[in-house]
């Protein structure tokens, strides 16, 4: 990869040369936090819809852990995964460790919380204003779901965008269950903190600032997508 | 709208099974921050890929913890560089054939200006005792790499319990700890490679090496396939072979950094 002294230009250089070596990082990068995303999305929505619609003892309790959890350090959520997966570990069999699947289970492990427990407010909300539109219609609240996570689709939107931040930003939870691997499980994140550490510092800079554009571009695409469809929508 | 979300979440599931790595012959190795970062696999791994056609996946930390990793059976072989505790791992049953691979050396890296005035001093034991004499900033590893064992063995050997506000242990790698050092202007252990190869230098400089007491080995350990079946010990035995092979040595004199060669040859 350049390198230089400016970091401005060292990030130009890497995107206007489409460096091989950034090209697969970049990739993986995508791939790993998409993914962990879309797992967490399918996981997550429904959960979350789920207690927003239904009582039962220590909702509470679970609203608060769900919660709590939106706070858990990528290290820790790291270091689960880590010894889940290690061949001394219970899931040790799939020898799924250092590879980039262990690094979609880890973050989905910090990214699903923040689904959940966004979409659990949403759609409290919209049940407080259509519940007895529902009812009269004779909709049971496992129906509903559907309905409701459809009609709360963009504020929704924002929920997994927020779960995306989350996984594109961290570096302590693929770290541990990637082990930076060159080539295999090097992400952003990761290349930029081993950059640092090898003292290059505009080459990590140059490296965040491409992370914070990829990062742009893919909010800027939900934000169309979304726009297009809340026209549509009327 | 609908079909918008359908064609993204295809989009998306196949960009995560998309396409897996060509190889599927490969070992992990656990190996330190300072063999990898200085650049040494990028430079013998693809001859010995070229040579077995088997890929090495190199998982880099201190030497503690790939130590771990391997009595955990996470990698298939070592290459590490404390040697009390390479011979432990193998007499606990842990790992087998340890070899001696290649050497070099740690060095005594400080500020220009040398406040504790180590720069002129004979052994390392010295260098050590005025720094902590002076009550200069001294950076600690304190990671429990081999780097940080060295540097605790030497501190024992001068006679000296660390401590204090000058002691800073970092808990961080050896780039992490130079990057550091640089911001406080303190003293710092480091291996040779990284130091070469570390750019963020400020106001540090090389101060102090040469001590026969600053020699270091670096050990390839094979883990034990009794204690993990899922180690890969035919693959993982071709490196281990190849590295002390005459073809692996030379790749390993060949590598150098700005024209300085980084690590030396030390198969017997």
């Amino acid at each position: 990869m350049p390198s230089g002294d400016n970091a401005f230009m060292t990030a130009l250089q890497l995107i206007v040369g489409l460096d091989q070596t950034l090209v697969g990082i970049v990739l993986l990068s995508l791939q790993v936090s998409l993914g962990a995303v879309a797992i967490a999305a399918v996981l997550g929505l429904p959960l979350g819809a789920a207690i927003a619609l239904w009582r039962f003892p220590g909702r509470g309790l679970l609203i608060t852990l769900l919660n709590a959890f939106m706070g858990l350090p990528p290290v820790v959520a790291g270091l689960m995964v880590y010894l889940m997966l290690s061949r001394a570990g219970p899931l040790g069999s799939f020898g799924l460790l250092f590879t980039p699947t262990a690094m979609v289970i880890a973050q989905c492990l910090l990214v699903l919380p923040i689904i959940a427990a966004l979409c659990r407010q949403v759609v409290e909300d919209l049940w407080q204003e259509y519940e007895e539109q529902l009812r009269s219609l004779g909709t049971s609240r496992g129906r509903a779901i559907p309905t409701l996570l459809w009609d709360g689709r963009f504020s929704l939107l924002t929920a997994v965008l927020a779960g995306f931040g989350r996984a594109s930003a961290e570096v302590g939870a693929v770290l541990i269950v990637g082990g930076n691997i060159d080539g295999v499980t090097r992400v952003m994140t990761t290349a930029i903190a081993l950059e640092t550490s090898r003292g290059d510092l505009p080459l990590a800079l140059g490296l965040g600032i491409v992370l914070m554009l990829l990062v742009a571009l893919v909010n800027g695409a939900a934000y169309l997508v979304g726009e297009s469809a809340r026209r549509r929508a009327g | 709208m609908r079909r918008v979300f359908l064609v993204s979440l295809i989009l998306v599931v196949t960009l995560v099974l998309g396409p897996a790595k060509a190889s599927d012959q490969y070992i992990t190795l656990a190996s330190t921050t300072s063999t990898e970062q200085s650049g040494l696999f990028r430079h013998i791994v693809p001859t010995f890929r070229e040579a077995t056609g088997i890929d090495v996946r190199v998982v880099a930390v201190g030497t503690g913890q790939a130590l771990n990793i391997g009595r955990r059976g996470d990698a298939d072989a070592l290459l590490v560089h404390d040697r009390l505790a390479e011979e432990r791992f193998v007499d606990d049953g842990y790992g087998l054939d340890r070899r001696d691979v290649m050497y070099n050396d740690f060095i005594l890296i400080g500020p220009e200006s040398d406040p504790a005035d180590v720069a002129g001093v004979d052994s390392v034991l010295d260098a050590f005792r005025r720094i902590a004499g002076a009550g200069a900033s001294f950076a600690s590893r304190g990671d429990d790499s081999g780097t940080h064992r060295k540097e605790r063995q030497i501190w024992s050997e001068a006679g000296i319990e660390p401590a204090g506000r000058w002691y800073r242990e970092l808990g961080s790698g050896m780039g992490a700890a130079l990057n550091t050092a640089a911001g406080m202007d303190a003293y710092v252990l480091a291996d040779r490679a990284s130091w070469l190869s570390f750019r963020n230098r400020q106001e540090l400089t090389l101060l102090h090496e040469g001590d026969d007491a600053l020699f270091n080995p670096y050990g390839s350990i094979l883990v034990h396939p009794d204690r993990h079946r899922s180690v890969k010990a035919d693959l993982a035995r071709q490196w281990h072979e190849w590295l002390v092979s005459e073809e692996g040595q030379k790749a390993i004199a060949s590598f150098k950094v700005r024209d300085e060669q980084l690590f030396f040859p030390y198969a017997q």
